[in-house]
């Protein structure tokens, strides 16, 4: 055990574990936030993600020492119930959701990859979502969102 | 949904009245009315025999189902309370209850509350699945009639009060006033508030007209959705209770392998663990947090018996005809061998579809509270009220001593692991005294669900000189081996076996009984086509009445369980596979050929909608442009009456083909649905969609695989699924509304018709026949290479 300061969605934490605990144990369980989920625990379906300096990570897979000191985002971290981002409130328009346990994933590999590239194709943000899963199959809604979400980013 | 559904506590939003009332119950024996709660929550008060098994006591456990009181509360300001036993999967079933409420009773839907599915409050209503859900509380009985007894009863109390004739009354936003003077009023709160309604469901109370709609039939959008967006929402995942630990479990190694040896001393002194639990075959671990329990299960030492060894995977259909068989026919008209043998031709093909996994996005997760002697379980569980039952015996606790709680999970699609894992953190938390949450790891969940099953089909038709068809005769193989566990059979699960629980027991059975009464075709065993006609009344869709539909179900070496459209799926790809290939031989337009044989004009209309709205190419297939190589493309249909009586679906799939590498992609997929009166068409869109893609991933991709001794499809490289930068087709949907028909199924439809659909649009485009899923490249590239030379 050791203690680990963590700053997530703007606010600072610190944590007193094993620092080989993966990231999202720390966030699901220490810091009780309901975004990032447990999907696979392996890298390969994207439900854990969250945004670090500006990349969509895999939270399963990464040891939380390896994030001391960094700003972490969580789908909590970009808008709420009554003020969504607009990343989101386009998810809402779009009605694009079954289950809903996807969309942690969804949303934060969208954001980051579309932060990073404000002028991306329909084909380049097709191919940003590869690896990421939703079982549902609600995919045609989701990037339609997606989508819609860059359009207006670029209007 | 913080607000409607769920609270950070973990307790459903309830009125003040009911929550102080259930409060006053806990879940004690005592027959519980106290108190002005406009709910009634009965328990059983019947001693039981001790040592003996727990008796499935459905109807009395829970509130009772006749009483409008168990279902719909209205507060004294206004509010309206409703309770359902069908809970929301990811299908928007929580919203449209919502919009049925605010319809009947005519409040805004803002001012209803919806509590979901927990055996404390709400009443029975046994499983939330095959798309029963909408059937059974849209139409004339349950939700759907209480809420119309319920404005009834309103009526009746305002014209009292008022002085007005109930025809003189017009209800609007939760309050009565006299139509002609919109200043004599009274509102619901008023009349009942906070009292109980004291009345039974009167059958005879009449929902409000189709015509009369404002709410239900509208695009309401879905209630959970801005929490999941915004990481607000509390799935089963998520729920939190004060001193919980966690646990992980360790599952054999091989299929039948049992427990001969745990080393303790292997995982002593780890950090953070709290207990290692064994009993008889089930073992696991409880620590203090998640990733102690996953470092805990990984290093402790366990030896078991090697397993039974499992059938050679290439050789699977033919070890399926060779069990011994439980035998059901669905129709039997006992001429078809000889209506056959005097056909002008005949023609057989046998179909194979592989067991396949529900492989849900999140594994499968559930927080039990047992304390001395009595259990709360918060679980995604599609059975919620009988899940109390089979944790009760798996705890040694009397059911009524048993609450189950639901909570959202993943999409289930049927039997994943949500059941097994509420007997897994139950036995978990049992043993620790404490509360324990337990997610599964991505193999324990794939390896050991109850998959989706296997079907082997023998198809076998006579045709006359114009290739109409004169007999059908099908045969069918299928394996079973546990399932839903319901309200006695925990041993239907991996978790219920390992204590000792036995599977619903597998008798076999031969010859197969005479079907008697009327045509039931749950399974889709019989073709669209045939007339199904059983004790003189003909309940099928279609012409052919020499006909014979013989299943024989035998076990399987593996789990098996409802996987989203179990059976109808399979058989459907079978009937509407080789239902091409009979138009084919006749040189028909494959709709044409379809119409030519149904008599449904339901059925035939969905068809003609799908030909439609896809701009359908009417004319022969295969496509004859005879080139072997580069890109083919063509179009195929299917068509379904689901389960035989709940809700039309026809789908035009349009594939392209790389005859070079076998890739088939599918670019667009248009389907048309018929199941009565559309609730919310924007959720019914939505449910068609994922239906039609998770049936083309299933086609095209997912197959269950094992070696001799174990399941090897565990995670997502070795299962193989769309992500979401598939190449996925673009879906219209044509939605068909009936006002005045029953209410249907919704969520299973599209899907039966997707696998048949793409697999005909493969033949159209290259003439290459698949009769077997998944219709992966290299099963595609080897049937193109097998081609004869033209
Ligand atoms: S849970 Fe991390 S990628 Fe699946
Ligand atoms: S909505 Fe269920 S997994 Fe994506």
């Amino acid at each position: 055990m050791s203690a680990i300061s963590l700053t997530v969605n703007g606010r600072s934490y610190t944590v007193d574990v094993d620092p080989a605990t993966p990231l999202l144990y720390v966030l699901s369980d220490e810091l009780q936030l309901r975004g990032p989920k447990f999907g696979c625990g392996l890298a390969q379906c994207g439900a854990c993600t969250v945004i670090v300096r500006g990349q969509a990570i895999r939270s399963c897979v990464t040891p939380v020492r390896t994030v001391a000191g960094a700003d972490i985002t969580t789908v909590e971290g970009l808008g709420t119930i009554d003020h969504p981002h607009p990343l989101q409130r386009a998810f809402i328009e779009e009605q694009a959701a079954q289950c809903g346990f996807c969309l942690n994933g969804v949303i934060l590999n969208a954001k980051a990859f579309l932060d990073r590239n404000p002028k991306a194709t329909d084909e380049q943000i097709e191919r940003a979502m590869a690896g990421v899963l939703c079982r549902c199959f609600a995919n045609v809604r989701m990037l339609r969102a997606i989508k819609r979400y860059a359009r207006e980013m670029g209007a | 949904m913080k607000s409607r559904s769920a609270t950070d506590t973990g307790e459903p939003a309830l009125t003040t009245d009911a929550r102080e009332a259930l409060e006053g119950a806990g879940i004690s024996r005592r027959d519980f009315l106290k108190g002005s709660g406009a709910l009634i929550v009965t328990f059983s008060v019947a001693p039981r025999v001790a040592g003996a098994p727990a008796q499935p006591s459905p109807l009395v456990l829970g509130a009772a189902r006749d009483r409008v009181d168990s279902w719909i509360a209205v507060t004294e300001d206004g509010r309206v309370t409703a309770y359902t036993g069908k809970s929301e999967l990811g299908q928007g079933l929580f919203t449209a209850q919502m919009q049925l409420i605010a319809e009947e009773l005519v409040v805004p839907i803002s001012r209803v509350t919806l509590v979901q599915c927990d055996t404390a409050i709400t009443p029975d209503q046994g499983t939330t699945s095959g798309s029963q859900s909408h059937p059974e509380n849209f139409n004339h009985s349950n939700l759907a009639q209480a809420a119309a007894t319920a404005r009834e009863a309103l009526f009746r109390l305002a014209s009292a009060r008022l002085g007005l004739p109930v025809d003189q009354l017009t209800a609007r936003d939760g309050t009565i006033s006299a139509t002609t003077d919109p200043a004599r009023r009274v509102g619901y709160g008023e009349l009942v508030g906070g009292r109980k309604f004291d009345i039974p469901l009167d059958e005879r109370a009449t929902r409000r007209p189709r015509s009369a709609w404002t709410v239900l039939g509208t695009s309401v959008p879905r209630a959970e959705i801005p929490a999941m967006v915004t990481g607000q929402f509390e799935f089963v995942h998520t729920v939190r209770v004060p001193g919980m630990l966690h646990g992980q479990v360790i599952r054999p190694p091989e299929v039948g392998a049992k427990l001969t040896g745990v080393d303790e001393g292997s995982v002593r002194g780890m950090a953070g663990l709290v207990k290692v639990v064994v009993k008889k075959d089930f073992v696991g671990v409880v620590a203090e947090k998640p990733w102690q329990a996953i470092q805990v299960a990984r290093r402790l030492k366990t030896t078991w018996t090697s397993g039974v060894g499992l059938p050679d995977q290439a050789g699977i259909a033919e070890y399926l005809r060779k069990q011994e068989s439980r035998d059901s026919l669905v129709v039997d008209s006992k001429d078809v061998d000889a209506t056959i043998t005097g056909a002008a031709a005949e023609v057989k093909a046998t179909y194979f579809y592989p067991y396949q996994v529900h492989g849900s996005m999140g594994t499968s997760c559930a927080v039990a509270d047992v304390q001395r002697d009595r259990a709360t379980i918060w679980s995604a569980t599609q059975a919620t009220h009988p899940l109390r039952h089979t944790v009760a015996a798996v705890l040694g606790l009397p059911p009524e001593n048993v609450r189950v709680i639901f909570r959202l999970g993943s999409g289930c699609y049927g039997v994943n692991g949500a059941d097994t894992v509420s007997y897994d953190a139950a036995l978990l938390s049992q043993a620790v005294g404490k509360p324990v949450r337990v997610q599964l790891l991505r193999k324990d969940e794939m390896a050991w669900e109850n998959f989706g099953i296997a079907y082997v089909v023998d198809q076998r038709v006579g045709l006359d000189a114009e290739g109409n068809i004169l007999a059908w005769d099908y045969e069918a193989w299928t394996p079973t081996l546990g399932g839903r566990p319901g309200y006695r059979t925990p041993g239907n699960v991996i978790t219920g076996s390992l204590v000792g629980f036995e599977p619903e027991e597998f008798t076999p059975l031969t010859p197969a009984p005479e079907p008697t009464g009327r045509l039931r075709n749950r399974s889709n065993a019989a073709p669209p086509y045939v007339a199904g006609c059983v004790g003189g009344q003909c309940g099928g869709t279609g012409i052919v009445k020499s006909e014979r539909v013989l299943t024989h179900t035998v076990r399987s070496p593996f789990w098996t369980g409802s996987l989203r459209s179990p059976a109808r799926l399979q058989n459907t790809f079978a009937h509407e596979c080789f239902m091409d290939e009979l138009a084919a031989r006749a040189k028909a337009d494959p709709v044409a050929y379809r119409l030519r044989h149904l008599s449904d004009p339901r059925l035939r209309e969905a068809l003609a909608a799908v030909a439609k709205a896809a701009n359908w190419d009417s004319r022969p297939s295969p496509r004859t442009d005879g080139r072997r190589t580069g890109i083919a493309a063509g179009r195929g249909v299917a068509c379904v009456l689901y389960e035989g009586e709940n809700g039309y679906s026809a789908m035009v799939a349009e594939v392209e083909v790389d005859q070079d590498t076998g890739a088939t992609t599918v670019k667009r997929m248009v389907v048309s649905i018929d199941c009565g009166p559309i609730s919310n068409p924007n959720g019914l869109k939505n449910q068609v969609e994922g239906g039609a893609l998770q049936g083309a991933s299933r086609a095209l991709l997912e197959e269950m695989t094992w070696d001799d001794t174990k399941v090897t499809s565990i995670d997502w490289r070795t299962l193989k699924t769309w992500s979401l930068a598939s190449a996925v087709p673009a879906i219209e949907s044509v939605l068909i509304d009936r006002p005045d028909a029953e209410a249907n199924g919704a969520g299973e439809t599209s899907i039966t018709v997707a696998a048949a659909a793409i697999a005909n649009a493969i033949f159209d485009a290259t003439g290459v026949r698949l009769r077997q899923a998944p219709f992966t490249p290299e099963r595609v590239k080897a049937a193109l290479a097998a081609r004869p030379v033209t």
